[in-house]
């Protein structure tokens, strides 16, 4: 997993609450058996104008100049701004491949979806969630500054940009992982030996639990 | 020591050691695995030169895209070679890590969440998680069960542990009696429309009260199924007779002295009189009518004798503006009677409502009726196997081809079209699933939740109508 110290870059503008997993990758795209393969599909059904399927070559597709994502001056964008409850409905950790795949380190919000939120941090994808009023101005500053970029800098969990300036709070742990880009399960592999005495007790306590002979 | 949650006692037993930073690592019971989420998380295992910790935890079925017609020719019946891909991997890992699979021709195979409590292999006070955010309906027997990312599902096979933060405690309670024609799906839709889509995030949602008592296990679990739609993760349900009832005899279930151990533990599985909740809501359930969702949002939902809401009925501009755009997308005029508008496919069935009583919720409707001449198609896709054999002994399916509809081989089908199931761009669905997100049931779908029986009265009036009145 890629480290996440500090990152500056361009903000897109996402303006609608409610952004599920639907709409950040779409089911066909879940065919796949590769964690990679899904950033020319990320927002695939608002990003262009044609029906988009698994295997097409995104250079010869429609694009809906209308989506955000296809605006000239956020083409380089890196740090998205979105509103309450982003990543809501289906678990597909593919959104958070799409998302990070397409460039994007990190996404502002008021409010993030709780399975979304997980599988975000497993991947290296910094969410931060902004009370509203602060959100709001950043919206605002994007209406009027173009090129309008941000550092976030999780050491210092710290966001400024042009006339911008916020804190943000991030839980010790999970600031750790990401800083040093951790494999979750190999911090959890040194538990070993306390899952396997627990698991023995459960086994006392709770038999039913376990299938023997399968 | 202050009273317990359903949800503190259940997760009490299986803190395995809190880690530095106060996060719990959480012992797993079971780990339910389907096609479409695994593949990457078994890739990393095999990288890592890791094993699954504890292989008879696990139990694995394709379901997401299977197709629902022709099921006899198994893997070699699915045309879409990415798909088809998809379950010969799931195939393939589940012989080389030896984990428990009904295959596609196994008459036990169906949706994870369907298999699940039929077989037993979902238990009372169990830890359940499975790569799909709708194993909250394991909830419904009193388990601590949600939906993980693809690296959990890795993280669980190589040490059946998370890594977790405890959500608070919320409490819904639903008191009354459900009026004749309104059912569990009903009554999940009201609370979301209610709370909102966000209004359980960071909680784990216990519903309550005579009108969820009264309920049978399958309704609760439609109940907890859609708890992920009102933003909780988990949704659980106290043990009582009736999930005693619905376990005993299951095939996984324990028998004999062990069966006396588990129900004396099972009946324990209730929050103490002096727990507390972070957080109630509580409802009058005999006022809840019929509900039918107009939007691309599951809270964006009305009763059946209700209009087409205006942006100007919302207060919030955030809300105006979502209630724009789903009118937009559903090509829905404000002040139109739901009963004015007219559906093109129906699809009774998913893990929310494809088991057998919400086949014969929707075959009392269809019974010497038939599907409206302007509706394209009438899907019935059981949830599994045994759904499908137990509908044909009592004779439902015969019920539901001369309404004129298809009846079909299980899986999720329509509910995420992955398979060929779909709605073709601006057609309009009613549908008995859980979401009706933008293009969910097909690229330019148009989807309205409803419950089983409001699905088969809409294919008969071939327009949205109160089962009520049928």
């Amino acid at each position: 997993m890629e480290p996440f110290v500090s990152h500056t870059g361009v903000v897109v503008p996402l303006d609608r609450a409610n952004v599920d997993t639907d709409q950040i990758i779409p089911k066909q795209f879940l065919k796949s058996i590769r964690r990679t393969g899904f950033g020319d599909n990320l927002f695939d059904a608002w990003r262009y104008l044609d029906e988009g399927d698994i295997g097409m070559n995104a250079n010869e597709r429609r694009i809906n100049h209308d989506f955000v994502l296809n605006a000239p001056r956020f083409a380089d964008g890196s740090i998205l701004l979105a509103r309450d409850n982003f990543g809501c409905g289906s678990s597909r950790e593919h959104a958070v491949w799409a998302l990070a795949e397409y460039g994007f380190r990190c996404v502002i919000a008021p409010s993030f979806a709780d399975i979304f939120f997980t599988n975000a941090q497993k991947n290296g994808l910094l969410l931060v969630v902004l009370p509203e009023p602060q959100i709001d101005a950043l919206f605002s500053a994007l209406a009027t500054t173009v090129g309008f970029s941000l550092t976030v800098d999780l050491r210092g969990q710290r966001i400024d940009g042009d006339a911008f300036h916020a804190t943000f709070d991030i839980e010790p742990e999970r600031k750790r992982l990401l800083l040093e880009g951790m494999d979750d399960i190999g911090l959890t592999m040194r538990h070993a030996d306390a899952i396997r005495a627990f698991e023995a007790a459960h086994r006392e306590r709770q038999p039913w639990v376990f299938r023997e002979g399968v | 020591m202050a009273g317990r949650t359903v949800y503190d006692k259940i997760w009490d037993a299986h803190a395995v050691a809190e880690r530095d930073d106060g996060l719990t690592i959480l012992y797993i019971d079971r780990h339910l695995l389907h096609e479409v989420t695994s593949p990457q998380a078994f890739e990393g295992l095999a990288l890592a030169g890791r094993q699954p910790w504890r292989r008879d935890a696990n139990l694995a079925t394709p379901d997401h895209n299977v197709p629902t017609t022709n099921r006899a020719a198994g893997i070699d019946g699915i045309d879409d070679p990415v798909a088809r891909t998809q379950v010969v991997t799931l195939d393939e890992n589940c012989k080389r890590f030896a984990i428990e699979q009904f295959e596609m021709t196994d008459v036990r195979q169906g949706i994870v969440h369907v298999i699940g409590p039929e077989q037993g292999a979902t238990l009372p006070g169990m830890t359940i998680v499975c790569g799909d955010s709708h194993t909250s309906t394991h909830g419904a027997f009193a388990a601590l069960a949600h939906g993980i990312g693809t690296s959990e599902v890795e993280h669980v096979l190589a040490t059946q542990c998370l890594v977790q933060r405890k959500s608070r405690n919320m409490r819904i309670v639903a008191d009354g009696d459900l009026g004749a024609g309104v059912s569990a799906k009903d009554l999940i839709l009201a609370i979301i429309g209610a709370i909102g889509t966000a209004g359980a995030t960071g909680h784990a949602v216990e519903y309550g009260g005579s009108a969820v008592r009264g309920l049978s296990m399958e309704a609760r679990m439609t109940l907890c199924n859609m708890s992920v739609e009102a933003g909780g993760r988990a949704g659980l349900v106290a043990v009582d007779d009736t999930t005693i009832d619905y376990v005993h005899g299951r095939p996984f279930a324990p028998v004999g002295a062990l069966w006396d151990r588990a129900e004396e533990y099972w009946r324990g599985l209730k929050s103490d009189a002096d727990a507390s909740f972070d957080r109630e809501v509580h409802l009058d359930a005999s006022r809840i009518v019929p509900q039918v969702t107009w939007g691309t949002s599951p809270e964006l939902v009305l009763g059946i004798d209700e209009a087409v809401p205006a942006p100007e009925a919302f207060d919030d501009p955030a809300k105006r503006e979502l209630c724009e755009r789903a009118l937009d997308y559903m090509d829905l005029v404000p002040g139109t009677a739901m009963t004015d508008v007219a559906v093109d496919r129906v699809f009774i069935g998913s893990c929310t409502n494809g088991r057998i009583e919400d086949f014969r919720a929707a075959a009392a409707v269809l019974d010497g009726r038939k599907v409206a001449g302007s509706v394209t198609q009438a899907l019935a896709v059981p949830g599994s196997g045994l759904v499908k054999q137990q509908a044909e002994a009592e004779g439902l399916d015969a019920i539901f081809k001369a309404a004129g509809f298809d009846w079909r081989d299980p899986g999720c089908s329509m509910c995420l079209a992955m398979n060929d199931d779909r709605l073709y761009p601006r057609e309009r669905a009613a549908a008995t699933s859980n979401r009706n997100f933008e293009g969910r049931q097909g690229y330019l779908g148009r989807t309205h939740l409803v419950s089983p029986a409001m699905a088969a009265a809409a294919a008969v009036a071939g327009h949205f109508a109160d089962v009520r009145e049928f």
